[in-house]
């Protein structure tokens, strides 16, 4: 029988066997205090975190697809500049959440091998398609007003540099989600061709903003354990209800009808109640099988491989220097 | 390979600061028609190297790259907007009139900013001869007895200096990096070569615009003697061989602006008379 290998320390399982170290980890969540990358900490909490950052850099960086395919075509210089800024912040915020990851011990090389792979998960969103120029208003608007819900709480993640870097990450998406409702409001105040253009995106786009939050309570395998270790701080369920509410009034402001007939004002909830969320349909595209999937994947593999040899050239020319600089 | 560009200050812009600087649009007076025609000649340029450049954002060899060449393509398109808003006062026609509704006869811009993006090498090579020649163009421009366009180049010389720097590193990196990168770099440089002497030819328009548009004959010794020490450095070669003819200021242009206004225009040609 062989004795499998210990990955960093391994968290005893009761109470009575609790580590000076471990005492330590539980004090400083206790106390809502931050965890810092030298701290010690479960193997599950640095996994959980691994995961989570990992996921989230890569759906930044397959996030820039989506809206990276209007820039040539945007209709006006200023919609263009905007745009540019948008998606470089993007790919900023994709560096940021890499290096944060990479405190925990996983390399970027890595990471980028498991994204390109098709081993890692990004946000499902992105493997929606964005076929006019309205989706970028309501990519704006409703996927990262959906991602502002999701992350301002996570400014307050227990690990210091995930949350540290959420901090940045805020400040820029909110001012992606104005500039996002600004698009639909300048088309809905325009010719009918554009107000049905922004009408058609917003109904695409509502329901997978939705399913953003993640399943339901009920049907979130990880969600307590987060909970538990102060990384999450509110329910999937909560998020939502949370975003929806903050979307009514702004639809009423655009003059946009949201695509749900059951979406109506509970007196007693003091919320809104909505329709079923397909949840298939989310499983579907989780799965792979969604209208984008392949192609997003595809190109970031192009990019990657395509600029091989300038990597390689880049780090020959670094280690000569190195040697230069030595001698 | 660590171009981090958001320390200095170029990563961020919100959507107050892509508005035209205030003072570009009050202090403008009205372009004269040769003006307004020189305008045309620069925001061109700038427009066509940036709508080129956008192309890179999500397929850059590394992450710091994509930042990299979208703050070069939002610097440009900055420089784009001055200038064209300058050349459009004229005729009552605004930056987006001037981008989204002018046929390709109608732009100045020259061969050089039009050529495809082709490999990073080739990228890296219009990068390096195009921020060269607007860096001595807008120092000399500075100087220009035409306010506004002295303005909007000594706001321009600064980020066009970031942008020789890029690609000089570029250079460098790529020149002496692998074998590959090498025998890529020397074709880059080689297929670009072509374009620079457009840059400095004179046109008539020159003559009648003394002392408020730059010369382009007066750029050449200083453009040559920026790029020949990196050159040297790198261990390339001036390339020899073919020189284009150019014409792109008086609308003849390569093959490739076509398209590249095809697909810049498509959507606002859609629906006249829209606001975005």
């Amino acid at each position: 029988m062989t004795i499998p290998p210990v990955p960093y320390a391994i968290a005893p399982d009761s109470a009575a066997t609790v580590s000076a170290e471990e005492q330590q980890f539980n004090d400083l969540i206790a106390a809502d205090s931050r965890i810092e990358p030298r701290d010690w900490m479960p193997d599950g909490y640095r996994k959980t975190l691994i995961r989570q950052i990992s996921q989230h850099a890569h759906s930044e960086i397959i996030g820039m697809q989506p809206e990276g395919n209007w820039i040539t075509r945007a209709p006006s210089l200023k919609r263009k500049a905007i745009l540019l800024a948008k998606v470089q912040d993007e790919a900023g915020h994709g560096l940021y959440l890499y290096s944060a990851a990479q405190t925990l011990g996983i390399s970027r090389d890595l990471m980028t091998d498991q994204l390109i792979a098709g081993k890692a998960r990004y946000s499902s969103i992105f493997n929606y398609p964005s076929p006019t120029w309205a989706d970028m208003g309501a990519i704006g608007w409703l996927v990262d007003g959906a991602a502002i819900c999701n992350q301002v709480p996570l400014c307050r993640a227990s690990y210091g540099p995930y949350g540290r870097a959420m901090v940045r990450i805020c400040k820029e998406e909110s001012f992606h989600q104005r500039q996002g409702f600004e698009i639909l409001l300048e088309l809905m105040k325009g010719t009918p061709a554009q107000r049905e253009m922004a009408q058609e995106s917003v109904n695409r786009w509502y329901w997978p903003a939705l399913q953003m939050f993640g399943p339901p309570d009920d049907d979130s395998p990880n969600s307590a354990q987060s909970m538990a270790w102060n990384i999450k701080r509110f329910s999937n369920d909560d998020l939502r209800q949370r975003f929806v509410g903050m979307l009514v009034p702004q639809a009423e402001v655009l003059g946009v009808t949201l695509p749900d007939p059951d979406l109506r004002w509970n007196e007693e909830k003091g919320a809104y109640d909505m329709g079923e969320i397909d949840w298939t349909e989310f499983h579907e595209v989780l799965a792979g099988r969604g209208p984008a999937n392949a192609r997003r994947l595809q190109r970031r593999r192009d990019a990657h491989d395509e600029g091989q040899w300038v990597r390689e050239a880049a780090a020959a020319y670094a280690a000569k220097q190195g040697v230069k600089a030595v001698a | 390979m660590s171009d981090t560009i958001e320390q200095d200050g170029h990563g961020h812009v919100d959507v107050d600061t892509v508005q035209l600087s205030a003072e570009l649009v009050e202090a403008a007076s009205v372009a004269s028609h040769d003006v307004a025609e020189y305008a045309l000649w620069l925001g061109d340029d700038s427009l066509v190297l940036a709508q080129n450049l956008g192309w890179w954002i999500s397929r850059a060899p590394e992450l710091e790259e994509d930042i990299a060449l979208g703050n070069i393509a939002l610097d440009l398109i900055g420089h784009a907007r001055s200038l064209l808003h300058y050349a459009g006062a004229e005729s009552g026609r605004t930056e987006d009139d001037l981008a989204y509704w002018r046929d390709e006869p109608q732009w100045r811009s020259a061969h050089l900013f039009e050529q495809p993006n082709g490999d990073f090498a080739h990228t890296i090579a219009r990068q390096f001869i195009a921020a060269h020649y607007l860096f001595e163009l807008y120092s000399a421009l500075m100087q220009s007895t035409d306010a506004t366009l002295a303005a909007i180049a000594a706001k321009a010389v600064k980020e066009v200096d970031y942008h020789r720097d890029h690609s000089i590193q570029w250079v460098l990196r790529l020149a002496q990096g692998t074998e590959e990168s090498r025998r890529r770099m020397i074709t880059g440089l080689s297929d670009l070569w072509p374009f620079v002497e457009e840059l400095f030819v004179d046109e008539p328009l020159i003559d009648r615009l003394e002392g408020v548009a730059v010369r382009p004959s007066s750029l050449q010794a200083s453009v040559l003697s920026a790029m020949f020490p990196v050159l040297a450095e790198a261990e390339l070669e001036v390339p020899r061989g073919f020189i284009s003819s150019g014409g792109g200021r008086r609308g003849d242009h390569s093959e490739n602006l076509g398209p590249l206004l095809a697909e810049m225009q498509v959507l606002a040609r859609a629906h006249p008379g829209a606001k975005w």
